[in-house]
């Protein structure tokens, strides 16, 4: 086998036992790693109904094909469990060195179930696996916890996943960090982890990774590496995603106090153009990467000097505009802040931003704020919430902990209004009110309110579409945006070299047949990524999703945006639902958006025709 | 003529360890940073840069080495190893200013940059995303350097 190991790790943290379980190639194949794998051995290794927060719940780490190789960004791995955020699947994706480490010593996969008696961390040293005690890391950072690992074995070649005070405290949308700034971010990995006693994750890996042509794939690499410094990839290398700012203003699709507004009268000062000029250090690379996307942004002076971290477009949005906050510096402390505690920043600029609406709607009053004045733009309370939120301290500590659809449902007065996520996944930084096609993969998307696991607003942001009509067409686009955006999860491959594709399909199953050996043909790629997508559904309907979870938040649905160049534009719920119809036709699912056996059959997935539909033959509901 | 050797502009490095997979699958065939011999460091979060053996004029590797297994090419400037007599002490590893040796994780005899020089271009410089590597000598490299800081200083004259 090449590039594969064909080993998967099984842990049980409450036993300490460890098994190791051979995958064959054709499973591989059909699964591809990262998102894919990840998602599918989840599958596999829960029973319906688990507790995300219990020991049964299981956390698949998977590697890469291309991981640990000289393909550029291919050096990601997938993360998946059932989210405590959302209930449904909870899938992430970070890089870097931890991603080819895994693979070198010697897993495609590892299932981590049960729970730890005391505070742990894995230590898996090639074939050796070690329940280590994390006692005297509790309470450290995340970036604090790794560089205390690497001290503590004394090897720098250790790779370090932890979680930081905020996984321990359970935070909903606490996240798993990684080589010092990647993280896992989504959905909640890192309460999972602190729920199973689990402060980190390291491991050494010492072994090559072969690949079955190491001239053509090296030849192809070096074609790829060429085209990632061209124009396809010029906005993530210069400015990096923060360019959004401006752009999404002009289009009015800039989330700005709390989606109340899409354009912000401040724009500039916190626009990727104005930290590029005042505080950008330089942008690096995560290990495998070509492109060299992440701008380290740092603070010089005034009350948050010395503030350091990278900052993309997404933690931006939410702890800038969305807040109100137009002080650059203290979105840099914000972010450097959740990094260290292990906070998703979108979650936490989203839980933020609905709590300063309701302080300002008089729904929080002082008291509950524990003093703070939580007005928008009022960037030291923003600051001062972050590790509140994580340590869960005080009233609105502990009930912003819990995400925001929780928040509302827990505080009521009318807040569940304006609580701004889909699924229980808080909002990502594009309004879709003037994006009709991404309004659409917004709603239907399996992991909730994201935009990493479907590009439907590709379409409307290119021109490709009237962005503001609605059109029973956008179901295949959104189908097609998430399949696609399913073999770059799963292959692994980081969407920013999409670009440098001409034909993305023959080249890149070209690429992993080199990698693998095993022969991939386009047509098989695309069903790869419908099958990832399909499992991915499939876990949602078997952890009890049904129609109503694909909706997106009432203010799309009822508020006209009121401002800039989409004003007056809104999402109708008739619309809505003609798209999303439309959406479940173009997926050969159940006009109740039910996978019906015999697309599961067509897509090689019948075996999990018995945990979907469990009571068929007996009366039960077979779509 | 002076030796030329492998070169890492720090400014332009990006901390990729590209060059460590390009090095070790042309060296050996397979992708694994522990072959190559080229080492990326990161001093984080914004340093980065590449080292790879430097020719030395006089080099402390081959001094310190007890069986004479390291031999420095008078032409090339470069290291050469011999695997019968090396029996993997790391003693060289040691001497080395640079950190630039390593042991090879199988054989468990010291690897050293020997530039590709039975190639155009080190592999690793054709790959580098970033083109942080080259190859160069220690006078062109001073050229450089002195190019840098005169138009530096003619920057600041010019702002006043």
């Amino acid at each position: 086998m090449y590039s594969y190991t064909g080993r998967v790790l099984h842990v049980d943290l409450t036993s300490r036992q460890t098994a190791v379980q051979t995958v064959e190639p054709e499973f591989l194949k059909r699964y591809l790693g990262g998102v894919g794998l990840a998602t599918r051995l989840l599958f596999d290794n829960t029973r319906p109904g688990v507790d995300p927060l219990g020991p049964e719940n299981a956390i698949v780490f998977a590697a890469s094909a291309f991981g640990g190789t000289v393909v550029p960004v291919g050096t990601k791995h997938g993360v998946a469990t059932k989210s405590p955020l959302t209930g449904f699947v909870g899938d992430s994706l970070a890089s870097s060195y931890w991603s080819h480490t895994l693979k070198r010593a010697g897993y495609d996969a590892v299932v981590i179930k049960g729970r730890a008696e005391r505070p742990t961390y894995l230590f898996v040293d090639d074939e050796v696996v070690q329940f280590r005690d994390a006692s005297h890391l509790l309470g450290k950072g995340c970036f604090e916890t790794e560089e205390a690992i690497r001290a503590e074995l004394g090897d720098e070649a250790v790779r370090v996943s932890a979680i930081g005070p905020a996984g321990e405290s359970l935070v909903r949308f606490a996240c798993i960090g990684n080589d010092r700034g990647r993280q896992a971010g989504r959905t909640g990995p890192g309460a999972v982890m602190g729920a199973k006693n689990l402060k980190a994750f390291a491991i050494r890996g010492t072994k090559p990774v072969r690949v079955a042509d190491p001239a053509g794939l090296t030849a192809a690499a070096r074609d790829l590496i060429k085209a990632a410094q061209g124009t396809a990839t010029e906005k993530y290398r210069v400015l990096g995603t923060v360019a959004n700012v401006l752009v999404l203003n002009r289009i009015a699709a800039l989330p700005v106090r709390n989606f109340q507004q899409t354009t912000f009268e401040s724009a500039d000062a916190v626009s990727g153009e104005y930290m590029y000029s005042h505080h950008r250090e330089r942008a690096v690379a995560c290990s495998g990467c070509a492109i060299a996307c992440e701008q380290i942004a740092s603070v010089k002076d005034g009350p948050y000097a010395g503030a350091r971290t990278s900052i993309d477009y997404e933690s931006l949005y939410a702890l800038g505009p969305n807040c109100g906050v137009d002080y650059f510096p203290a979105v840099i402390k914000a972010a450097e802040l959740c990094d260290h505690y292990g906070m998703d920043t979108m979650s936490t600029g989203v839980v933020i931003a609905w709590a300063m609406e309701c302080f300002e709607r008089g729904l929080l009053t002082e008291n509950e704020t524990g003093g703070l004045r939580l007005n928008f733009g009022n960037h030291e309370a923003m600051v001062a919430l972050v590790p509140l939120i994580a340590r869960r301290e005080g009233f609105l500590g502990d009930l912003l902990a819990d995400g925001v659809k929780r928040a509302a449902a827990r505080l009521g007065r009318g807040s569940d209004a304006f609580a701004m996520h889909v699924k229980g996944l808080e909002m990502c930084g594009y309004d879709p009110r003037g994006m009709k096609t991404f309004a659409l993969g917004l709603a239907v998307g399996t992991r909730g309110g994201c935009h990493n696991r479907s590009g439907a607003y590709e379409p409307d942001m290119k021109g490709h579409v009237d962005r503001f009509a609605a059109e029973p067409g956008r179901g295949k686009l959104a189908r097609d945006a998430e399949d696609y955006a399913a073999i770059f999860d799963s292959l692994v491959l980081c969407k920013f070299i999409r670009g440098c594709f001409k034909d993305f399909y023959a080249e890149a199953a070209k690429l992993y047949t080199m990698a693998t050996g095993l022969e991939m043909t386009p047509d098989e790629l695309k069903a790869a990524g419908e099958r990832v997508w399909n499992v991915k559904k499939a876990f949602n309907i078997r952890e009890g999703w049904t129609k109503a979870d694909d909706w997106l938040p009432p203010r799309f649905l009822h508020e006209p945006i009121p401002d800039g160049a989409a004003k007056g534009v809104y999402i109708l719920e008739d619309e809505l639902r003609m798209m999303i119809d439309a959406y479940y036709a173009a997926r050969g699912w159940t006009p109740e958006g039910l996978i019906p056996p015999a697309k599961l059959r067509a897509l090689g997935l019948e075996d999990l025709e018995a945990s979907l539909y469990p009571t068929a033959g007996v009366g039960g509901r077979v779509p | 003529m002076p030796h030329k050797f492998i070169v890492c502009d720090p400014d332009l490095c990006v901390g990729c360890q590209t060059c460590e997979f390009a090095c070790s699958v042309a060296k050996e065939g397979v992708f694994d940073p522990l072959r190559s011999r080229i080492r990326h460091v990161r001093v984080e979060p914004a340093l980065a840069l590449a080292v790879a053996c430097r020719a030395c004029e006089d080099a402390p590797c081959v001094t310190a080495c007890p069986r004479r297994a390291l031999v420095r090419d008078d032409r090339s400037g470069m290291i050469r190893v011999d695997n019968e007599r090396c029996d993997g002490c790391a003693w060289c590893i040691e001497a080395c200013e640079f950190g630039a040796i390593a042991l090879h994780p199988e054989r468990r005899r010291v690897v050293i940059c020997d530039r590709c020089i039975d190639r155009d271009e080190p592999e690793c410089v054709a790959l580098c995303p970033k083109a942080a590597l080259s190859v160069s000598t220690p006078d062109v490299v001073a050229q450089r350097t002195r190019r840098n800081v005169v138009s530096k200083l003619l920057a600041e004259l010019a702002q006043g």
